[in-house]
């Protein structure tokens, strides 16, 4: 069975903090403002972890790239149960245009480097909800990928994935290794407990820059302007049922 | 702290207002702060405790004073007190058959208090009879925190009354002992979800293997576990001011009148910053304590300043609160009111703030002396 899972994570606004676009409209306002794991990537950790406690894997590995702040997101996996941390040093403008295909670059190196015959994603994250970076990796492995994944079952040295799509629910067979992202319904994630949370501290991290992993970190995306999303304007109040269907044909709706 | 917080936050918040109503603490709070290895912060991991340090318990005791002061005396209690006296007077025998339970699901109380003996704890009158291999136990015990859920007591009675103090012993009394009866909760002005309750002993038997300690000794071990209990409950009080404080001050940054924010208003600027400055002094009283008695350097004097200093800036802190929310601080609606209500406990129990003064003084006193 898979010896070792990569889990990636990434750290990202709050998601309860109230996004605000910076003066300058190039991004939003990061300075200052509370960050957490993205839930997504949570549900990843959970998942792994559940994995391991089933013996059905070794050693789960957390993974984040960033600057020295994503230490904190990666205590908080070892926090739930990972083995250990790798800390991919980006940081300045790096980091600004860090974007998926990079991120996949450099989990697809480590991949390799460690050895890892499973990578457990988040299906997205909440800043950029690009959904892109689980499907990259796998492309670049030429791995098989389980996206959108409510369900995981390891079967011999195969996964059944049931991944939740449009039209339901489509259940799948890959060969491992493989790539997986977690949907929303795939598990509820622990609270971290405090025997856990003090064992964490001893948990090693470990450096590595993208240059060792032969990655290149240039962009081949530019961000030219970020807005905020339009004033919602005033409706109208009508009196009736006629009122209301003259005013949706004025406005050429109906 | 933050995985502590989000836990706080999260499970513990939504249930607040209807523990307080009910005066009822949640099976599912309790449950959940043992499972997280919240009930044996210190205790040694060959318990099946956290295995954690003094300041831990502080720690997390102020973090789940500023979601629910009650949860968190639940907690303190438990850590500071109950823990604490099992773990450094516990025999081997004693250890294994209750340190383990107290990590992970056994809740412990602790009966000083009577009717007719508070601050002057040592007045007590429930006797402890000597017969062969065992006492008996006859008395009326009052306002015991965590009475209703508790699986054990631990009960100071006197077991030789012509020795006067020198004769008050702690008992190790399980809950399901014949004679133990624990009577009703009392209907209170804050801190309702932790239960407060008489807890009566009508010839209650108990084994003298069951002596936490040596006999005689009672009244040295409450005094020594309080001192350091009292850290704890200043880390109560300060978490309830903070915990209350973070709710005010947003709400002064949105309430415009006169066409700004009150925020923006010199007076209440004024105002604010003065309570942050105390809250801010409570803090580093409390960790300075903390600090002196993990180090174990002299600390009682800063315990008792901490104590004191603490239970008086909730007071301003929660009064202050409400009159800057205005009107909705005096609504049920907003929690405000309930900080209010909760911290006015923080200046009588563990030591009254009198109690707590003399002490200090006392101590200055001896300073003084050479």
């Amino acid at each position: 069975m898979a010896a070792r899972v990569l889990v990636g994570v990434k750290r990202v606004i709050d998601y309860a903090v109230k996004i605000r676009v910076k003066p300058d409209n190039t991004g939003v306002v990061t300075d200052g403002v509370k960050h957490s794991m993205n839930p997504f990537c949570e549900i990843a950790v959970e998942e792994a972890v559940r994995l391991k406690e089933k013996k059905l894997v070794k050693e789960v590995v957390a993974v984040s790239c960033g600057p020295q702040q994503v230490q904190e997101t990666i205590r908080t996996a070892l926090a739930m149960g990972a083995d250990r941390g790798i800390h991919v040093e980006v940081s300045g403008k790096d980091y600004d245009s860090l974007g998926p295909l990079q991120v996949s670059k450099i989990l697809a190196a480590l991949a390799k480097k460690e050895e890892a015959s499973l990578i457990i994603l988040g299906k997205q994250a909440i800043d950029d909800d690009c959904n892109q970076t689980g499907q990259m990796t796998a492309a670049l492995l030429d791995w098989p990928q389980g996206t959108f994944a409510s369900e995981v079952a390891v079967e011999g040295d195969k996964l059944k994935v049931i991944r939740e799509v449009d039209g339901g629910l489509e259940t799948i067979k890959i060969n491992l290794p493989a790539v997986v992202t977690a949907d929303l319904r795939l598990n509820t994630p622990r609270y971290a407990t405090l025997p856990n949370i003090m064992k964490a501290k001893k948990k090693k991290i470990t450096n590595v820059k993208p240059g060792d992993l032969g990655v290149d970190l240039t962009s081949r995306l530019e961000v030219l302007r970020v807005d905020e999303p339009p004033q919602r304007q005033a409706g109208v109040k009508v009196e009736t049922v006629e009122d209301l269907v003259g005013k949706l044909k004025e406005a050429g709706r109906i | 702290m933050e995985p502590l917080r989000k836990y706080a936050q999260e499970r513990v918040a939504p249930l607040v207002s209807e523990m307080d109503e009910n005066s009822s603490m949640a099976d599912e709070v309790i449950k959940s702060l043992f499972e997280l290895g919240l009930m044996g912060i210190e205790i040694s991991t060959e318990y099946g405790g956290t295995g954690s340090s003094f300041f831990s318990s502080v720690l997390v005791i102020e973090e789940l004073a500023k979601v629910d002061p009650s949860v968190a005396v639940l907690c303190d209690i438990q850590n500071t007190l109950i823990n604490t006296l099992m773990s450094n007077l516990g025999t081997e025998e004693q250890k294994a058959k209750y340190l383990p339970r107290l990590a992970t699901d056994m809740i412990g109380s602790f009966c000083l208090s009577e009717a007719g003996s508070g601050s002057d704890a040592f007045a007590m009158k429930t006797k402890a009879e000597k017969h062969k291999d065992y006492y008996i136990i006859n008395g009326s015990k009052m306002w015991i925190s965590s009475a209703e859920h508790a699986g054990v007591f631990l009960v100071l009675a006197n077991a030789d009354v012509s020795a006067g103090y020198r004769g008050i012993t702690c008992f190790i009394v399980d809950r399901d002992t014949e004679g133990l009866e624990i009577g009703k909760k009392e209907n209170k002005l804050g801190l309702r979800a932790s239960s407060t309750c008489a807890v009566n002993f009508d010839n209650v038997k108990v084994h003298e293997k069951n002596i936490l300690g040596k006999v005689g000794q009672g009244y040295k071990y409450a005094i020594g576990m309080l001192n350091g209990g009292r850290i704890g409950i200043a880390a109560q009080m300060l978490g309830l001011a903070q915990g209350c404080f973070d709710h005010a001050v947003p709400y002064t940054r949105q309430r415009m009148q006169f066409g700004k924010r009150i925020f923006d208003f010199q007076g209440l600027q004024h105002q604010i910053a003065y309570v942050a400055t105390q809250l801010e002094a409570a803090r580093l009283l409390t960790y300075n304590a903390a600090r002196l008695k993990e180090a174990g350097r002299p600390f009682v004097k800063e315990a008792c300043m901490s104590k004191y200093f603490a239970a008086e800036v909730a007071t301003l802190t929660t009064s202050k609160c409400i009159e800057w929310m205005g009107g909705v601080g005096f609504t049920k609606d907003y929690p405000i009111e309930k900080y209010y209500r909760d911290c006015k406990i923080g200046t009588i129990y563990e030591g009254t703030s009198n109690i707590q003064l003399s002490t200090v003084a006392k101590l200055l006193d001896q300073e003084y002396n050479s």
